[in-house]
Formats: structure tokens, sequence, C-alpha cells
């Protein structure tokens, strides 16, 4: 059976000169690079031109690349670190309702240690407005989180001009970047950042590693006690051939991003057009035009996520959901609701995100198949019309395909 | 995750639909909880000869409706009423735990569907009160 692997919000496959690069220091190249001996000196000095590479992809200086065990460890060290090592300036935290849970769990974490947050609304298309966040500042303010580009609808936040708010009332400002990063030029001095995550898998890259940028003079406590590495602001000997292989991948992804940016939005486009063409009661979530290039993110109204996942891997579509099922949690997508969506909308919805490895081909089997699978559950749903499908929920729902107002 | 029988009631839903002139429809979930299930029975003398679903869910919602159909058939009203979510789960090696609660309604549904058929036999036919109270 075909195989049409379109979750690579998810995670990504890595490149096969991505695991070559990476395999002498599974083997033969085991040094600990904080030793002194002949293998140890290798694998530091691969490590240190890694970090070279990454900091001048980002615009940024070596010393200011602090490697992690993931995204979410760039996340937690970046809001935690910064928090800590400044509440006496202050106890205040912003960032947005979407972020991934690396960031809002951090941040609920902080409130209950005393710190009090403001978590600024999207609108209907998943966006933040800079007013909304110039707004909560307070003199107590220490730092601002708002992620580059959403996981599940793709909308790309206006960082610079949150970078230029956060800088004229200086306050530290962070931005989750795991989604863009190699995906869209990200450059820190032109983002306006303190401080950027991401995450190697998420560009081709192996999974269990990722980077903190934290711009120099920025006070941030370290997050994981322990030996001195990371110029002491990350313990743990590092993971040699997971940094090579996040640098590798960066590497490549910077220099092929202009024409797989065009040639993935273009299959993007081919499969929002296919879908709303083809299928009735579908609403595209996410910003019409400033998305990630890979992302399509709808729901479908009467029919549940995960029935339409099921169906769609029982054809070799690998897909995802933010339906109460799929989110772990009794609850659909926080995303999805912060933009006003009703609930049962919300349990409808299908994320399917393109990248390096997919053609036009694997978008054409989606658009062969998902109809079916559409009609089929729809077929089988107590649900059919707006008038049935709750009496609030068609109001609720209008209004939130409006393109205008605040989603609370 | 889900076991070989809640795939096959899921990918070949039985009875799906609605039965025509129905002795008793019951629906039970909430659309923003992402889980409803509509049931109806046809009923003859004491037993239910055909049942039927249309269910808004997930996998486990959906092979829970099919199999509580498949279930009730040919069962007394007593015996039907009797089908808790928990042999519906059994029925189908199991659910996951997480779909334990949200999801596994079929039971529930039934029930609800023979309540309707008591409460409108009760009203129409006054000699069945003492079976209503039976049951």
């Amino acid at each position: 059976m075909r195989t049409v692997y379109v979750d690579n919000a998810a995670t990504t496959r890595p490149r096969p000169e991505v695991v070559e690069a990476m395999l002498p220091y599974l083997g033969e190249k085991y040094g600990n690079p904080s030793s002194i001996y002949g293998i140890a000196r290798e694998a530091r000095a691969a490590l240190d031109e890694a970090r070279e590479k990454v900091a001048a992809i980002l615009g940024a200086d070596a010393r200011e690349i602090i490697f992690t065990g993931s995204g979410t460890e760039a996340d937690n060290t970046a809001i935690k670190g910064v928090a800590f090592a400044n509440r006496q300036k202050g106890d205040h935290i912003i960032t947005s309702a979407i972020e991934h849970h690396a960031v809002l769990d951090s941040v609920k974490r902080l409130e209950k240690h005393g710190f009090r947050a403001t978590y600024v609304p999207v609108d209907s298309q998943g966006m933040v407005d800079p007013a909304d966040v110039e707004a909560s500042i307070t003199d107590r303010t220490a730092l601002i989180s708002i992620m580059h580009a959403n996981n599940e609808v793709g909308s790309i936040q206006p960082i610079e001009e949150i970078a230029e708010i956060a800088k004229k009332h200086g306050v530290y400002f962070h931005t989750d970047a795991v989604q863009t990063m190699g995906h869209i030029p990200v450059d820190v001095n032109r983002l306006g950042v303190d401080l950027l995550s991401l995450s190697a898998h998420k560009f081709y890259g192996p999974k269990g590693v990722g980077a903190l940028y934290a711009r120099r003079g920025v006070r941030m406590e370290r997050y994981i006690d322990g030996g001195g590495q990371e110029r002491n602001r990350r313990a743990g000997t590092e993971s040699v051939a997971g940094i090579i292989g996040l640098a590798k991948a960066l590497e490549l992804a910077s220099a092929e991003m202009e024409h797989e940016r065009e040639r993935v939005s273009r299959l993007r486009d081919r499969l929002i057009e296919g879908v709303m063409d083809r299928i009735s009661h579908v609403r595209l979530n996410g910003h019409p035009t400033r998305r990630l290039p890979g992302n399509v993110s709808f729901c479908f109204e009467f029919i549940e996520g995960e029935s339409l996942l099921l169906n769609l891997d029982m054809l070799g579509v690998c897909g995802s959901s933010g339906s109460a099922c799929t989110s772990g949690s009794l609850e659909p997508s926080h995303v999805l609701l912060a933009m006003g969506l009703p609930h049962e909308v919300a349990h409808g919805s299908l994320r399917l995100t393109l990248g390096r490895y997919n053609t036009e081909e694997d978008v054409d089997y989606v658009l062969e198949h998902l109809p079916g699978i559409v009609e089929k559950l729809r077929a089988m749903s107590p649900f059919g019309t707006e008038a049935d499908f709750g009496d609030a929920s068609c109001a609720k729902c209008e209004d939130a395909a409006q393109p205008v107002g605040k989603a609370r | 995750m889900y076991s070989q029988k809640v795939m096959d009631h899921f990918t070949n839903p039985r009875n799906i639909g609605e039965v025509e002139n129905a002795d008793g429809v019951g629906m039970v979930g909430n659309p923003i909880c992402g889980d409803v299930m509509k049931l109806s029975i046809k009923v003859d003398g004491d037993k239910i000869v055909d049942a039927k679903f249309k269910t808004f869910g997930c996998g486990a919602a959906i092979a829970t409706s099919s199999m509580v159909t498949e279930l009730v058939k040919g069962k007394t009203l007593e015996e039907a009423l009797e089908i808790s979510n928990k042999a519906v789960a059994e029925a189908l090696d199991g659910l996951p735990a997480n779909k334990m609660h949200c999801s596994n309604l079929a039971a529930d549904a039934l029930h609800k569907a023979i309540e309707d058929y008591l409460a409108k036999k009760q009203a129409t036919l006054p000699e069945k009160k003492r079976a209503a109270g039976e049951g």
C-alpha cells in the first residue's frame, strides 16, 4: 500500500546525509568532548563546528547557542530560566493562548510559583495582535513569549512588531521557532528576539536534540544543573551525534529553503483548493496567506477527527487532528478553541503537513480519497445540517468563520 | 491501540441508519464533548427485532454503537436493559482506558431507546404498564 506521510509538523524523516554525518559519532568517534585526549578533541572540534554553523544561519554568535535535548527543553529553559533570574525586576509574563504546551505549561508552572501571567488572545485566523501584547505590559513584566508560527494551524505571527514593542519597554522576548526553523527565514536580528527555540527533528534532523539562542547579556538561570557544559548554561554530556545531525540538517534546509518553500507552498495550496472544491461544510483553519509552507488544517463539520484519521490510516495517509480523542484530554485543541471555533467543530479537525518528501501525486492521492471518507462518516453521523448540529453552535460557527473580532 | 474487533466494527459498521417507523429512539452524548449516539429500535411483542444507529464520534464511539445493535437484536426488552456499556466494551475485546468513559455510551443510548418505547406504550397502551414497571 502507498504511504503518504503528511504529518511533517509532528516530525520529519531524517535526511540520509544527516544520518551519514551522525554515524561516526555513534561509533568510533565516541569521545566525550569535555575530555582532553585525541578522540575527545575530535568530538569537541565537531561540536564547535556545528555550533558555528547553527549560529551563522541564525545570525548569532556561537557563544549564544545552547544545545538542548529538545525544543521543549529549550522553551522550558528560556521561560523558567529568564523568569527566575529576573524575579526581582519583574514577576509578570506575557504569552499567547495558542502556544505549544512546552511554553504554556512552563508559564502555568511559574504561576504556581507566584508569577503572574497574561495570555493574549488570537483572532479567528489564529493571529496575535501586537497591540494586545503592548497593552498587557506592566512595569513588572519580565518576559514575553510568542511563537513564530503555530504548529496546528500554521499562522505566522508578527514577531518583528512584537519584538519592537518588547525592546521599547525593556522586556525580554522569546519566540518558539520550532515550526519555522529550516522552513522560512529565521534570523535573530531581523526578528529582533532575545531568545529563540528550535528542534532538529522538525527539519529533517534527529529527535532528541534542540537548541536555544540566548542573546548575549540576557540574564538567565540554568535549568538543568550538573557539569559545566554549554558554558555553564546546560549541564549534561552533549549529544554529539545529535548536534552534528542538527547542524547538518539545518545547513541543508537553509541552502534549499527558497526552492523548497515555494514548492511545498504550491503543494499546500493545491491540497487546500482541492479539498475546498470537493467537500462542503469545511473550513480552513489559520491565516489564508500568512501560513507555514507545509501547513493544511481543516475542520469538517458533523464528523470527528479521530474517525477521519483512522480511515486515512487505512489508506496509508498519516495525518493528525486536534480532536479531544487525539489531544490526549477531554477537550479539543486549545488552539482551535482560542480561535473561537465551537467545540463540536473543533472535534472535526484534520491537520495535514507537507514536507520535502511529498509530491503532487501525494496530494492527489489524498484528494482522491478524502471526500469519500468524509461522505462515509457523514452518512453515519446523526448530524447533517447546521439546523440539527446543536442549536447555538450554528450561529457561533458562522461568527468564527468571519475574519473579524477576537476570540476569547 | 484498538483491538481487531473494534477496527472491524469501525471499518464495517453494522446497522447504520434509522429504523423506519421506529418504536423507540434514544440519543445520548453531546456534540461539545465529541460523541453523540442516536439509536432506534423496532419492537415486536417483547422482543427487539431491529436496531440501527447514527453516531458522531471517534473510532470507539462508532464501534460500540455498531456492536450494541448486533448484541440487542432478538433480545427481549428485559434482556436488553441488562446490556451494560462494560459488556459492549468486553464484546469488542476491550477499549483503551481513555475511551472507557467518553466514548462508551452505546448501551446508554439503547436504554434510552427502550425507555422511549415504554413511555410511548404507557401513553397509548395502558395494559402494558406492568411490563414498564418491571423493566
